[in-house]
């Protein structure tokens, strides 16, 4: 029954890459929902700089479906630079600098606003009171429950002693990402931006802890990078301890890039194909889409449950190794030999 | 596909948003979480610390009134036996005293009466020589006026006084 899937899809006429990446990737436009036919979008800025006009801002809505507005359109499927924002200049599409605000960024945006005012409030109530003489209940509870644990259990046992320098950050990625990957899994507006399994943000949460642990490591650890306690022949002539050392300062954090990307790429992916039976079987009559809808919403629970606990295990990976590799560059000699 | 490749306006805007996100946080929102966090776990265990330290001086307390209580009643106990044995010393000393002095007593007046007694002999003595000296006048002037008389007196003289003399 399933085998048979595959033949009917090209019928079913859904695109199912349209589909997919409409969902997990980027787009000028916020595509809420659709009401009799009629696509219910947010518009959002689209803020293009090109090198033949200078500075642009407008409105999606005069892009949308193909349209074109002051030289700029949205590049069509098939085409160089496909679904980016290009300048049509003397018959050739130019990639103008974009620096648009897009899903992604309201996403980002949003899910920062909530950080803020969900860290913020839970600072204010510190301040307000005295930490000293009554504990926190309710939702600042639990927020105090979780920093505590991401602080002593993470950040603690894998930095060490001056830990206090890089709790805020790993805290801060800690809960973007948390925050990030339930966002993303919000089926509605304002959740559903895939803001964890976009490779830019993961990049720029990697690099911060590239600089973290490569800014402030100590003499021991650049040591053990360029000099390390291996058989001379290893260095000498050749250096090619040294040299996979160095290779290995960046594969660390690229390693974090794409853990945190591929994962929840993944993860959103894997819902929304399983999801995707239901319309991919519209066609095939009730009896079969009706036990096949049972079937897929279903998995769709258990995938959705699934993500909930991935969406707290990457970020508790991503903050623990983080901190890990921290913690190696701030080692001390003394420690290291026992 | 331009899933694999950041996007340079994403980007752009991660770094800006994430950069102030990070800066508001690391500034207004954990340290002080955290540092309250701490300050408070600090003060229990600065409370446990002062709890346990309190039960120990409490036991110690009770442990050296103990010790008091017992030192008392030693103490007590001493001093009723130093009181006993005081009494007992008095006592002994009081009743050696008195027949020290019930003797003196008796010596003075056994001597007393002995003087007296003397006294007494001496007297009915001299009083006996005298009236045997009378007595002795009369039968004297009486019987001496002959020669018999004479030497019988003095033969019961010799006689009485050889008698009498290992008296």
């Amino acid at each position: 029954m399933l085998l048979l899937l595959p033949l009917r899809l090209t019928a079913a006429g859904l695109d199912m890459d349209e589909y997919l990446f409409g969902h997990v990737g980027d787009s000028y436009e916020w595509h809420i929902t659709t009401v009799n036919g009629k696509a219910v979008r947010l518009a959002l800025p689209v803020i293009v700089h090109s090198r033949t006009s200078g500075w642009h801002c407008f409105s999606s809505k005069y892009l949308e479906d193909g349209a074109s507005y002051e030289g700029f359109s949205i590049a069509a499927k098939g085409e160089p630079y496909e679904g980016k924002v290009v300048e049509n200049v003397d018959g050739t599409a130019v990639k103008p600098l974009d620096i648009s605000i897009t899903k992604n960024v309201v996403g980002l945006l949003f899910n920062c606003i909530l950080l803020l005012v969900i860290i913020l409030s839970t600072s204010k109530w510190y301040r307000r009171h005295d930490a000293t003489e009554e504990a926190p209940g309710g939702f600042v509870g639990l927020m105090e429950m979780m920093i505590t644990m991401v602080e002593d259990d993470i950040i603690k046992e894998s930095i060490g002693k001056d830990y206090k320098r890089y709790s805020p950050y790993l805290l801060t990625a800690f809960f973007f990402i948390f925050i990030s990957n339930l966002m993303g899994i919000v089926p509605f507006f304002p959740g559903g931006a895939n803001i964890t399994g976009n490779i830019a943000v993961t990049l720029v949460l990697a690099l911060c802890t590239f600089f973290a642990v490569n800014l402030f490591g100590n003499r021991h650890y650049w040591k053990d990078v360029l000099w390390p306690e291996v058989p001379t022949w290893l260095k000498v002539p050749l250096p090619l301890m040294p040299l996979i050392e160095i290779i290995g300062l960046f594969t660390k954090p690229f390693s974090l890039m794409v853990r945190l990307f591929a994962n929840i790429l993944a993860g959103h992916c894997m819902i929304l194909g399983v999801l995707a039976v239901v319309f991919l079987t519209a066609e095939m009559g009730p009896a079969l889409n009706g036990s096949l809808s049972v079937v897929a919403v279903c998995l769709g629970v258990f995938m959705d449950c699934l993500e909930l606990l991935v969406a707290f295990l990457q970020a508790y990976v991503f903050t623990m190794l983080s901190s890990v590799f921290i913690g190696l560059s701030r080692q001390e000699p003394e420690t290291r030999k026992e | 596909m331009s899933l694999i490749t950041p996007d340079f306006g994403l980007l752009f805007w991660m770094v800006l948003i994430f950069g102030i996100v990070f800066f508001i946080l690391a500034k207004f929102g954990f340290p002080v979480i955290t540092g309250m966090v701490d300050k408070r776990q600090e003060r229990i265990e600065g409370s446990i610390a002062k709890a346990r330290e309190a039960e120990e001086r409490l036991a110690s307390l009770s442990e050296e009134q103990a010790r008091m209580i017992e030192q008392t009643r030693l103490e007590q106990s001493r001093i009723l036996k130093e009181a006993t044995d005081a009494r007992d010393r008095i006592v002994a000393q009081a009743r050696e005293q008195a027949s020290r002095e019930a003797a003196g007593i008796l010596e003075q007046a056994k001597a007393d009466i002995a003087a007296e007694r003397e006294q007494a002999l001496r007297d009915i003595r001299s009083q006996v020589a005298e009236l045997s000296v009378n007595v002795a006048e009369r039968i004297v002037r009486k019987d001496l006026g002959t020669v018999s008389g004479q030497m019988e007196l003095v033969d019961r003289l010799v006689d009485e006084a050889s008698r009498t003399k290992p008296n």
